[in-house]
């Protein structure tokens, strides 16, 4: 990815997330979430991970998003007053970002940088050695394409068998505890 | 191109953003979606590496499973969170840290 396009994707996903927390309604905040996930699909698809990518954009600015506004809107939130609140909390919560942020960068400017491996069509037809000579992801990786979700779901179906299906029990788990959670108590 | 220190600074301010919003704001939707924000500067940090640390020439893939875990469970959290926000507001009127106290000494 040239250098440009990563740094307008960021300065969305920047921008989006500290518009988060700079509105003071609900829904615009909502709203400059999705574009903040919008820059960080296009940073995952940058980095060649179409899959994640594409998921980011449908679970998160999809379902997550909507059930957020949905929220906001069933629960009929104004936007916040402005209320008198002591210095003491604002200053301790920007000095602990403030902390974090100094970390970061001493930490990053000391370590070993590095550029990303070529995926030229000579390593991905190395690395098709590695799968059955006539399978799908051998003949992509052949041609010089990285067949991205052929290899997510390999590696999800061989490797991580057992997570994925205890990620279903999980999922039906949460339905459950939603239904309940909603469910009008009786009195 | 950008580098791996690239990806993990901007990781890493999308993090702090999360952690500001996480620290300063009352509105408890607000500090919910800035949780969502600080999960998501994770899974850019995983891909980050997945990409820059390469496994026989491909990307590592065992880093993407664990970024579509992630995004999994998150979804389940915040199915469970809101429906929690919800039955808060029920009870009492309010989704303002301030004003929920009961369990201060």
């Amino acid at each position: 990815m040239p250098s440009y396009i990563f740094w307008l994707f960021s300065t969305i996903m920047l921008i989006g997330g500290a518009a988060v927390i700079a509105f003071r309604n609900p829904v615009a905040s909502a709203l400059s979430m999705v574009t903040c996930f919008v820059g960080l699909a296009g940073l995952f698809i940058g980095l060649s991970a179409f899959f994640v990518g594409i998921i980011q954009i449908l679970v998160y600015t999809g379902a997550v998003m909507v059930l957020f506004l949905f929220i906001i809107m069933l629960l009929d939130l104004k936007d916040e007053e402005k209320r008198a609140r002591g210095l003491a909390p604002l200053a301790a919560g920007l000095a602990l970002v403030v902390a974090f942020v100094v970390q970061l960068v001493g930490i990053l400017s000391q370590s070993a940088d590095k550029t990303a491996p070529d995926l030229d069509k000579q390593t991905l037809t190395n690395a098709a050695a590695q799968f059955p000579k006539d399978s799908k992801i051998a003949e992509a990786l052949t041609d010089g394409r990285l067949p991205d979700i052929h290899l997510i779901g390999h590696t999800l179906f061989t490797q991580y068998n057992l997570p994925l299906q205890l990620l279903g029990v999980l999922l039906l788990v949460a339905t459950i505890g939603v239904v309940t959670l909603s469910k009008r108590q009786a009195d | 191109m950008p580098t791996l220190n690239d990806y993990l600074l901007v990781s890493g301010l999308l993090f702090a953003i999360g952690l500001a919003g996480v620290v300063l704001r009352r509105n408890i939707i607000i500090v919910f979606m800035c949780l969502e924000l600080m999960l998501s500067a994770a899974n850019l940090s995983l891909v980050a590496f997945s990409r820059f640390n390469t496994l026989n020439g491909l990307p590592d893939y065992n880093a993407q499973m664990l970024v579509f875990f992630v995004i999994t469970v998150a979804a389940a959290e915040v199915a469970v969170g809101l429906a929690i926000i919800v039955a808060l507001y029920r009870a009492r009127q309010t989704i303002h840290t301030d004003e929920l106290t009961s369990l201060k000494g």
